[in-house]
């Protein structure tokens, strides 16, 4: 009766055959990666299979990996969900750390459309195709993507920091 | 009168008479200001959550001439800030700043408006005196309702000793134009 995790990786298999791997189950979330160029037809797939039915996508985000080759610095994570089972899977797609780009989702399920942008207002990732890809959380003016690795954790902007009172010098006097 | 417990506000320092009494402009207006600011709360996280038990009965700020909690910023005189603000958001409370007649007076309340507080990262203003000026810092996290309080009469001393020149004077203007609002 349930939808079985073998299932969903035979069925993907059989249909993407090379361009979905390392499956595994990471805690109770089924999980596997899929090559970026082929996101869309997954996601679209895994939604409109009669016997899959994932209608729902739960979340969008990104994850930064700054020590991974160049083609795998970013990774895009969806989840999504099957109500009908009750069953969740968590999709990666591994993207290039210099040009940071994937497919926009929003065709597929308008709801990406929000999600990616945060997702781009953090990490710079872009999706093609969405219809309108600008910040959404952080204010219109900065430039930078504040969820990288690179940025810095500390407002460089605050001025009553006193170093002696964190630490941070060898001499409190 | 004898048996009624209001209690009144002293009178300035002047010379009394019969029939009259003498004092300086600065001292009346200064003492009629004072005792009627009229505050506009912008609250955005549980330093609001105080300034609301502050104005209840309890604490019950209208004892202090600030009964009338005003929601426009056309009529307030007292621009209270108390919460988080994000940098995002800078820009509407500098507009409402703005939008306040002169004279006007800034309490940033609590350690966020005043310093940004432990949210020292990217999308946190570190102080709300980095887009407008600030007359009393009131420190906590949240300050309860009794700093609030004090907050507000250190402010009304402020006041009382402000000139009705100062708005016009030159310093004034210099401040101003160093945050850049006309």
């Amino acid at each position: 009766m349930s939808l079985e995790s073998t299932t969903v990786q035979d069925k993907l298999v059989e249909t993407f055959g090379e361009s979905v791997f390392q499956f595994n189950q990471e805690k109770d979330v089924f999980s596997f990666e899929v090559a970026a160029d082929k996101i869309t037809a997954v996601v679209l797939f895994l939604k409109n299979d009669p016997t899959l039915r994932f209608h729902f996508l739960t979340d969008i985000c990104g994850v930064h990996y700054p020590d991974n080759a160049v083609e795998r610095q970013f990774a895009v994570v969806y989840h999504m969900h099957n109500w009908y089972e009750n069953k969740r899977i968590k999709i990666k797609a591994f993207i290039n750390g210099e040009t940071p780009e994937i497919k926009s989702l929003t065709t597929i399920f308008p709801g990406a459309n929000w999600m990616e942008r945060e997702t781009y207002d953090f990490y710079g990732i872009i999706f093609t195709g969405h219809p309108q890809l600008k910040r959404i959380l952080n204010m219109d003016e900065m430039v930078s993507h504040p969820m990288r690795k690179e940025f810095p954790m500390e407002d460089g902007g605050r001025t009553d920091k006193d170093d002696r009172f964190f630490g941070r010098t060898a001499f409190n006097g | 009168m004898s048996d009624s417990n209001i209690k009144m506000v002293a009178p300035p320092e002047g010379v009394s008479g019969e029939g009259f009494f003498a004092t300086t402009l600065n001292d009346v207006v200064g003492l009629a200001r004072a005792n009627s600011l009229w505050p506009l709360p912008f609250a955005t996280s549980c330093c609001g959550i105080e300034f609301m038990a502050t104005m209840a009965s309890h604490y019950d700020l209208a004892r202090f001439g600030s009964e009338r909690v005003s929601f426009s910023p056309r009529q307030a005189d007292m621009l209270l800030v108390m919460g988080t603000i994000s940098k995002k958001m800078g820009p509407i409370l500098r507009q409402v700043y703005e939008q306040m007649a002169e004279p006007r007076w800034v309490i940033a309340v609590g350690a966020c408006a005043s310093s940004g507080g432990v949210f020292d990262t990217y999308s946190v203003l570190q102080g709300i005196d980095k887009v407008i000026p600030v007359d009393v810092y009131v420190p906590g996290c949240p300050p309860r309702p009794e700093q609030i309080v004090d907050g507000v009469m250190r402010l009304q001393e402020l006041v009382k000793s402000e000139s009705v020149r100062r708005r016009s004077s030159p310093e004034y203007q210099e401040l101003l134009a160093s945050y850049n609002i006309k």
